[in-house]
Formats: C-alpha cells, structure tokens, sequence
C-alpha cells in the first residue's frame, strides 16, 4: 500500500509539472466540446437562425411556384434568391456558390389545373354527374418535371431532407388543386365550403419518459455525453507516452531492478489519471450548465442525475486508462505510442456511435459497435441524461467497461512480465 | 559471494554468445572490475546478475541466493546504478530519491536521514530541491548513484558510473564508493577507464567476445605480462588493438 501511495504521489508530481499537457489534458476537451455543441446546434434546432440560401427560377409565375416559394420561405431555413435562367442557376450551383437550386418548368400551374380537372371530370362522369370526356378530345399532358440542382459536394442527408420537403410541398398543392377541382364541379358557390382540406392526420414528437419530466432531447443533452466520452478516451495518449518517456529515460530500468511490481507501478498511473478523468468530466459538466446556455446553446439538465453520471464517468475513465496502459506497455516510442492511440479513440468513436448512431450503421458494423467500450460508456451515459436511467440501468455498461479494464490491465502485466522474465 | 557457473547470453536474432560461459566467484567485500572492449559483454554480464535479462544457459548465486528462487530478497540485497541516467528529469533529485526509496519501502524519518547523509556526502545538499533537468551531467551521474545505495545493498552493481562526468565528480563518486566498500559493500563496475580500475579495483577480469580472458589483481596481471607497466596495457595485450566497432 505504501508504494503504491508513492507511486501516485510521483505520478501526480510528474503530472503537474508538465502544464503543457495539463492544458491539453484540461483545456482541448473543453473546447472539442464547445465548438461541436455549436456547430451541431442547427441539427437539433426545431427553428434554425441560420437559413441555406436557394437559387430559384420560376418559368412557371403561376399559382404552384407561388405556392413552393411560400412553402420555402415558411420553413425558416431558406432564403430565396431569384434566378432568370436555368443554366445560369446550373453553373452559379456547380461552382459551389450555392448549395441548391429549384428549377419550375413554365405552365405548371396551368397544366397541373388542366390535369386535375380532366381527373376530376372523368371521376364524376363515371357517377353520372358530368358528361363524359371523348378520350380523343383528351388534351395531351406531359408529365411535368421541378428540377433541383444540387452542389456535387452537398451531403447526401441534405438531399434527402430537401427533396422530400419539396415533394411533401408538391404532393399537397396537387392535393389541394384536386380538392378545388371538386368544389368548382360540385357547386356554385364558392363560399360552400364541401372539403375540409385540413390535414387529418398530424404529428406530435412525444419523447419516452419514465418520469413526468420532459427532457427534450437537444444539441447539449447529445453532445456532451458523446464528446466526453471522447475526451476522456482521449487520455490514452498522454497516459502511453508517460510510460515510454519512463522508458526511454531509463527510470522503467530502474524500477525493474527494485523490489515493486509493475501492477504497484501501473496502479500508481491508474489513480492519478482516474482523477484526471473525472475533472475532466467534471468541468465538462460545468461548461454544460453554465458556460453553453451563455453561448447561446441549450442548457445542460443534470438535475438528480450526478451521482450516476459520475459512476459512468468512472467507468468510462477505468476503461480508458486501461487502453492507455496497455498501450504504453507495448509501445516501444512516443511515434508508436501517440498516433495508435488517436488512431485507436477515432475508431472505437466512430463505432460506438460518438458520430453517426449506430441503428444508421451497417448490419455487420451494428455488430461490432458491441465491442466498442465507447459504445458501453455512451449508452450508459444516454441512460442516465435522456432515459432517466438508475443504477440498474447502467449495470450492464459500466460492468463491461470494468472488464475492459481488467482485460487491457491483465494483458499489460502479463505481457510485461513475459517480455522481462528472468 | 557471487559465483557464476557457466553462465551464458545469447540475444534472440543474432548467431554468437554476448557472455559465453563464465566462471567467476566473487568474495564479500571486494571491488571487482569488470573491464573490456565495446560489445565485449560487460552490460550484459551485469544485467544478467541483476536481474534484468535472462541468462541463456548456466547459473549465478548472491550471497547463497539463487536468481531463480529468490528474486525479491535478490533485488532487496542488490544496488544497480545504470549507464543511463535513469532518473525523472521534472521531479527535484529529492523527490526523485524518495521514491526510489520507497520502492525499497523506505520511509518517514529513516528514508529522509539516508537521503540526507548520502547528498551531503556527494556535495548536493544545496540542490536538493532543484529539478533534475537543471542539474549538470556530473551531479546527475552522482543523483543516479544515490538513488541506488540508498538502501544499503550488500552488493553494487555500477555500469561505466563515472563515464562523461568531469574530474571532481568522478573523484567524488570514487571515494564514495570506497567509504561503502570500507562499511562491506561489495562492490563491481564496468569501465573505460583502467586507470581508474587499477587504483580503484582489488581485481579485475578482462572480458572479450563475451568470453573471460584473465581475472586477478590488477599488479598481478601487470606483473605476469612482460613489457607491460599499467593496466592499460595489459588490456591491449590481452584485447588487441583492433577496433571494435558494431551496430
């Protein structure tokens, strides 16, 4: 117990004289934090500030153009800007100056009208209402086509949101064209109102809660459990180039040849780092509560959520650490040691869902996230910030991280024992 | 006593012996040098009896203790001061000290007094609480010895303990190594510098090719080769005067 007490306080010592790598053990989270919150706001915002602006050539002037341009301008997210030409619009997207551009074909509101009422006649004349149409007085209407140009360097989730907007907006014109329709043939008067061309069914997002507290599920509440979960895996490399440095100066020699274990010596670095750990997570809690609604940003709720957000982030620092000492163990240089390890934290991020949520991933990579630690810590964490989750909520995370741990830790003392077995 | 029995190193990638069957026994209480070429074997000789790789084949003793069995009490009985400055550059040399000397479980008032006695001894008293970066390659030579010795070993093992230091360092580190040797310390180096070894050693062997060429006191083996007036020249007699350059 003594040595390993003095273990740690050398490892504390060897800490806090490096303020280099205390600011970046410190600071750098903070601000990984703080500049993704921000740049992933839009994505949770219901109302955006900031609107994308759209080129859009209306050759038709009628009654649907007016009608997509006031289904856009209603979205909040766009800003119409008006162009003459097809291809001037084409080349304006092409060159990147604009992301999208709406083409409406000329006659549109004419021939959707012409269309509707052909529809609507041939409708009614089958009930004995209208006269029926000669198929061979039957104007001949083609198709018509809304062209949307997009920049080739447009994400594909853009795309997909925008052309499903737009095809919801055109889908409800052609709805409402047909509704008219009816009501011109039915009635004279316009004033009767025959439809009700209110949507029938609506939508209502309802978050899955088991208390009566309603936790929308913003840009914070998201953010701040996936990148802490970074930033405290990010702890490995600081934790591995400590051990190579010891190393390379020759004190792990030293050590060798004096009477402590190399598990004296590790458990030293665990609990140091662990402390690490969790002030990292404690001042990203901070900047959560206090630091983000400043910046405009949704507020951070943690209230009665502490004590397990703290458990998991032990866990969590537990697991990274492990990572840590085994890869300072194996790594013969800061080259090795320091690009493995990032290398290391981008790949179990990426497959525990830090960026893109797992249930969007592949069948195959669906499965291997069950491996990703991060994966673990990040459910754990949503458990608690999102589902209100308690401790046996949690077992299940926090026990896999612990044996990750005791897995990289076991492997680290074996391999060190093998490879310096005398 | 130290006795090796045919004890031999072979590193795992090349086609000779580093230390190939050597016999040795070494008595309490003598300073033993252990003297020979670039690449003859000494570190590896050394490292083997410290415990820090494993021999290929044959055996050595400590004090009766076999490395096998009793590696602990082994490492408690032993001091290894290391050719590398194997010390943590941001810590001062006294925070440095303490921990290697808990690691021997050292502590409180005793741990203080050793660390104490041994700087005063070595001249740094002044720079205790000096970071280690700071300190001038001599004083860092004299910080790694301490940080060996401060648990009183019975038996030192030094590689090459004053290379690269100036003369009153090197002068200092020799004398305290004798006031440990006069107290029962005993005591075996490796060098360069047999002018050194001749007045320092009570014997010495002369190692190359990782095989033992001569073993005795250094006026014996001066004595025993004709036209031959120092150590130095017994070395060259008995090494050569090939180069010995290897990677």
């Amino acid at each position: 117990m003594y040595k390993l007490l003095a273990s740690t306080y050398k490892e504390f010592l060897l800490l806090i004289r490096d303020f280099g790598g205390l600011a970046i053990l410190f600071i750098m989270p903070l601000l990984l934090l703080i500049t993704i919150t921000l740049i992933q706001d839009n994505t949770f915002k219901t109302i955006t500030e900031t609107k994308i602006p759209v080129l859009l050539v209306d050759n038709d002037k009628g009654k649907v153009s007016k009608s997509i341009r006031n289904g856009l301008t209603k979205t909040n997210s766009f800003e119409i800007i008006n162009e003459e030409t097809e291809n001037g619009a084409k080349e304006l997207v092409f060159k990147g100056k604009y992301q999208l551009a709406i083409v409406i074909p000329t006659n549109l509101s004419n021939d959707l009208e012409k269309k509707v009422n052909e529809n609507v006649e041939g409708i009614l004349s089958k009930f004995g209402l209208d006269e029926a149409i000669d198929p061979v007085l039957k104007n001949v209407i083609a198709q018509k086509e809304v062209r949307l140009y997009f920049d080739p360097a447009t994400q594909m989730s853009f795309k997909s949101s925008v052309k499903n907007g737009i095809d919801k907006m055109i889908s409800q014109i052609e709805i409402q064209s047909i509704y008219e329709a009816f009501q011109q043939q039915l009635t004279e008067d316009e004033s009767e109102a025959i439809f009700d061309t209110e949507s029938f069914i609506t939508f209502k997002e309802v978050n899955q809660n088991n208390t009566s507290e309603d936790i929308l599920p913003n840009s914070t509440q998201h953010n701040v459990p996936a990148w802490t979960l970074f930033a405290i895996f990010f702890i490995n490399i600081p934790l591995s180039i400590n051990m190579v440095k010891e190393k390379n100066q020759g004190t792990f020699v030293r050590l060798r040849t004096n009477p402590i274990s190399y598990s004296t010596v590790l458990g030293g670095k665990t609990l140091v780092y662990l402390c690490v750990c969790i002030v990292q997570f404690a001042l990203m809690l901070f900047v959560g509560v206090y630091l983000l609604p400043i910046l405009g940003l949704p507020k951070l709720e943690i209230s009665n959520k502490l004590p397990m957000l703290f458990v998991v982030a032990f866990f969590a620092g537990l697991a990274a650490i492990g990572l840590g000492l085994l890869l300072g163990t194996i790594a013969k240089t800061q080259e090795q040691s320091a690009p493995l390890g990032a290398t290391l934290v981008v790949i179990l991020a990426a497959l525990g869902g830090v960026w893109v949520p797992v249930f969007v991933m592949p069948k195959f990579m669906q499965l291997l996230s069950n491996i990703s630690p991060m994966n673990w810590g990040l459910n754990a964490f949503y458990d608690v910030f999102l589902r209100n989750g308690g401790f046996r909520e949690i077992v299940l995370e926090i026990t896999l991280l612990f044996l990750f741990f005791a897995l990289t830790t076991i492997i680290s003392i074996v391999y060190y024992e093998r490879k310096n077995a005398v | 006593m130290i006795q090796l029995h045919q004890l031999s190193k072979k590193y795992r990638g090349t086609d000779f012996y580093s230390v190939s069957k050597v016999d040795l026994a070494i008595d309490d209480g003598e300073i033993f040098g252990l003297l020979g070429p670039n690449g003859a074997g000494k570190t590896t000789l050394i490292s083997m009896l410290s415990s820090l790789i494993k021999p290929t084949s044959g055996s050595f003793t400590i004090n009766g203790l076999n490395y096998k069995e009793h590696k602990n009490q082994l490492k408690k009985l032993i001091g290894i001061v290391p050719q590398e400055y194997a010390l943590y550059h941001t810590l001062t040399a006294f925070e440095n000290l303490r921990y290697f000397g808990s690691t021997y479980g050292l502590k409180g008032a005793r741990l203080k007094e050793n660390i104490d006695e041994h700087m005063e001894n070595l001249g740094l008293s002044d720079f205790a609480n000096k970071k280690i970066e700071s300190f001038s390659g001599g004083m860092k030579r004299r910080i790694n010895l301490i940080a060996s010795i401060l648990h009183e070993p019975k038996v030192l093992f030094l590689d090459e303990p004053t290379v690269g230091v100036d003369v009153q360092s090197k002068n200092a580190i020799i004398k305290r190594l004798k006031q440990l040797n006069e107290i029962g310390t005993t005591i075996i180096y490796t060098s360069h510098h047999l002018n050194e070894a001749e007045n320092f050693c009570t014997r010495v062997a002369i190692i190359d090719r990782g095989q033992l060429i001569c073993k005795g006191k250094p006026k014996e083996l001066i004595e025993q080769n004709t036209n031959t007036t120092n150590l130095e020249e017994v070395f060259l007699v008995k090494t050569g005067t090939e180069l010995r350059d290897h990677v």
